[in-house]
């Protein structure tokens, strides 16, 4: 038993945190209120080994592992949920689809430059009729000599307008359901990949979400990813594996709420004296920290079984489902210690408190973790 | 990083939890109702290695470490955490600042009384006006020849009925309030110390709660453990390890109502099928597995510092942490397993009445959850991290 991280995590961590204390903190705000994509950090995430997080050293990437992804995505979501989404999505879920079932020739195809920051990564699952439920997909690929033709309509597709690579999930044969599912590697100059409407969102504005619209697209037979009408067992992997990192992002956004009001409520004075020192804050402060602690450990667990092999599903999504409930109760302590001051713009825990929601519903819901984890206990 | 057990550890897990499951939880219920733990019980426990788990061999004890025993604790909290509470009194407030506080001749007096002998310890802190606040304790302890004598009332104090070895806390410099604080190992039978009546509580009935009084109470100079005035150092120890016990036992406490939960919502059948098949029962079982393995996650890592001795301001946050949330969860698990029993569950004839009356206690001692809110508070403030 070890709850603490190697020595080689810990410096994993302090140079990430380094990095989002210097590089992304200080224009989080700016991008936030105009919504502005951040492609000025992409080099630099790149250059850092953040966008080949889990890719092996071979693929051009940095090789961390899942506890490693969880330490990244928890040191940048304590400075800007919405690099943490970019980051995340474009590692757990592309690279990591692609890394988990790709032939040899598509994973020395597209991950070099995706790991490189040459071009962001997108995963497109959800449509406008079916967000937790798989087997309700439209979008349909059928083979037409040489190619796949795909048809449908994704929406809620993070980097949907920015990425240059897409995995797309499709269903191959309508009548068998979830067992007719299967993925497809698409590039963003392929013909008939239109992006549609770029969404406005209560959080994470800075992140680009995107509809989708396939229009005939036209898709080598090769870039078939996995195997035919075995996809939605490769999804439901890749979903719970990103789940931890969700946890990790949550768990960081909830410690950037701590850290702002804690430094907040020590210089704040109010009746002669710094509100730290009142019970009533003190109390807040003890009980977003355990939680905080609690999420964590949550996170890191979930991480280690994924690493050594073992089930992980059941404590991943516990591991989400806690760490986006504490996210939310945090961010909403940490404004009302700021007070009036925490409501307005000028101050980063009113994003936080925004951000926080995002983990409620990403990668499915509380309510979709809440089954997965009755339907483990209760079997 | 690794949340799992070493072999060693699982093995005596194991084994507790077998006897458990053989030994205790047949019996609970009806012990529960005659608020008692018989001496045969003593004796079972003491044959599992339970009295000093983490007292070296040479000592008497079982040679465990602590993260085996608060594993232990676990799996005796959920056959019946009247047995937990007994245990964590012998163990983490006896035993232990014996131990690290005890001289040579100490430690080889008392541990085998304590462990091989099987005699029961229990520790004598709180008082009428004293609670979390030891600067208030009264009871003193006057130099007297070559010894001192005790005067005070002390209350709460578990196995105080039973035991044979009492820690008694007394001030021996009033002026100084808490840092005029000495620790006094004492035996039971001396003359001037009295027991008064067993307590009736709402819960955890089967660990008998007493008064004692004393009254001119003379203790020699060689009962003095740690020296003069280290009474809040080693209370604060002494403390800090209990708080792991106790979270260990509403981690316990937690999972035994999650495990007769599930039980119960896949047997009982209501409009025409079993009631783990509706969302609003399949939504309690969630959130209370999810938060027993959170509970159980900050509990281990408190109990993982203290087995590496380690004692600075990190452990005493997690510490805090560990039994402030686990705690808090065992209420809302006590409290949502009689709402999945329905009726029936607010009856004696299921065990979770019985959680829910015990579960209360996890919240108030080694310790109210307002004291390790402050606890938290403190050690963050200083700097110390949780991760």
């Amino acid at each position: 038993m070890d709850f603490e991280l190697t020595e080689d995590q810990e410096l994993l961590k302090r140079a990430v945190r380094e990095f989002a204390d210097g590089e992304i903190a200080p224009g989080a705000a700016e991008r936030d209120e105009h919504g502005r994509f951040p492609s000025e950090l992409v080099p630099k995430l790149a250059s850092q080994g953040l966008l080949g997080i889990l890719v092996p050293d071979e693929y051009g990437g940095a090789g961390y592992d899942a506890i490693g992804a969880a330490i990244i995505l928890e040191e940048i979501a304590r400075v800007d949920a919405a690099v943490a989404l970019l980051v995340g999505s474009h590692n757990s879920l592309c690279s990591g689809h692609i890394l988990a079932v790709g032939t040899e020739d598509q994973k020395r195809t597209f991950l070099p430059p995706l790991a490189r920051g040459e071009k962001l990564g997108a995963w497109a699952l959800t449509e406008p009729g079916s967000g937790s439920d798989a087997g309700a997909m439209r979008t349909r690929a059928t083979l037409d000599g040489g190619s796949w033709v795909i048809r449908g309509d994704k929406q809620f597709i993070t980097q949907g307008s920015m990425a240059g690579t897409y995995v797309v999930i499709a269903s191959t044969d309508p009548s068998l359901g979830t067992k007719g599912i299967s993925a497809f590697i698409v590039p963003r100059e392929t013909p008939g990949l239109n992006v549609g409407k770029i969404e406005k969102k209560l959080g994470v504005c800075a992140s680009d979400t995107a509809a989708l619209h396939f229009d005939d697209m036209r898709v080598p037979r090769e870039n078939l990813l996995g195997k035919m009408n075995e996809g939605f067992k490769d999804v439901l992997g890749i979903l719970s594996a990103a789940r931890i990192g969700m946890a990790a992002m949550a768990v960081g956004i909830a410690r950037g709420a701590f850290d702002e009001a804690l430094k907040y409520a020590r210089g704040r004075r109010q009746f002669g004296k710094p509100i730290l020192e009142y019970e009533a804050i003190q109390w807040m402060l003890a009980d977003m920290a355990t939680e905080i602690d609690a999420a964590r450990l949550l996170a890191h667990k979930a991480a280690t079984l994924k690493d050594s092999g073992q089930p992980f599903l059941r404590t991943a999504s516990q591991a989400k489902l806690h760490a986006s409930e504490v996210v939310m109760r945090a961010t909403s302590k940490a404004i009302q210690i700021h007070g009036g001051y925490g409501y307005l713009k000028d101050s980063p825990v009113e994003r936080f408190y925004r951000d926080a929601k995002l983990c409620e519903i990403g990668e499915g819901t509380s309510e979709v973790q809440r089954m997965v984890i009755a339907r483990d206990v209760l079997k | 990083m690794d949340f799992s057990l070493s072999e060693r550890q699982r093995l005596f897990q194991q084994k507790i939890h077998a006897f458990a499951s053989s030994a205790i939880e047949p019996v609970a219920a009806d012990l529960d109702r005659k608020e008692l733990c018989p001496p045969e019980m003593l004796s079972a426990l003491a044959d599992q290695g339970l009295l000093g788990t983490f007292v070296p061999v040479e000592l008497g004890g079982a040679g465990e470490d602590y993260v085996s025993y608060v594993a232990a604790l676990e799996e005796i909290s959920k056959a019946w955490a009247s047995l937990g509470t007994i245990l964590t009194a012998h163990n983490s407030l006896v035993c232990y600042p014996i131990l690290r506080f005890g001289d040579e001749a100490q430690k080889r007096k008392y541990l085998p009384l304590l462990t091989r002998e099987r005699q029961l310890g229990c520790y004598a802190f709180a008082e009428p006006g004293a609670g979390s606040d030891a600067g208030a304790i009264q009871t003193t302890a006057t130099a007297d020849g070559d010894g001192f004598l005790l005067n005070g009332r002390k209350l709460f104090v578990t196995n105080g009925k039973q035991a044979r070895i009492v820690i008694v806390y007394a001030l021996t410099d009033p002026a100084r309030g808490r840092d005029g604080l000495s620790v006094f190992i004492v035996d039971k039978d001396s003359a001037g110390l009295s027991v008064g009546k067993v307590d009736g509580k709402l819960g955890l009935r089967g660990a008998q709660t007493v008064e004692l009084t004393f009254r001119d109470c003379k203790v020699p100079k060689s009962s003095l453990l740690g020296g003069p005035n280290r009474g809040f150092e080693i209370a604060r120890a002494a403390v800090e390890s209990g708080r792991i016990d106790i979270a260990a036992q509403a981690v316990g406490i937690a999972q035994a109502c999650l495990d007769q939960s599930v039980a119960y919502a896949k047997a009982r059948l209501q409009f025409g099928r079993p009631i783990a098949e509706f969302e609003a029962i399949q939504w309690i079982v969630a959130d209370m597995a999810t938060e027993i393995e959170a509970a159980r996650l900050l509990t281990y890592r408190a109990a993982l510092g203290r087995a590496r001795d380690r004692r600075d301001g990190a452990l005493a946050l997690q510490a805090s942490m560990a039994k402030l949330y686990a705690s808090e969860a065992a209420n809302r698990a006590a409290y949502n397993a009689i709402q999945v029993f329905g009726g029936h569950g607010y009856l004696t004839d299921f065990p979770v009445e019985r959680y829910f009356r015990d579960a209360r206690a996890t919240t108030l001692y080694e310790e109210t959850s307002e004291i390790e809110r402050l606890v938290i508070e403190r050690e963050l403030a200083k700097g110390s991290a949780g991760l």
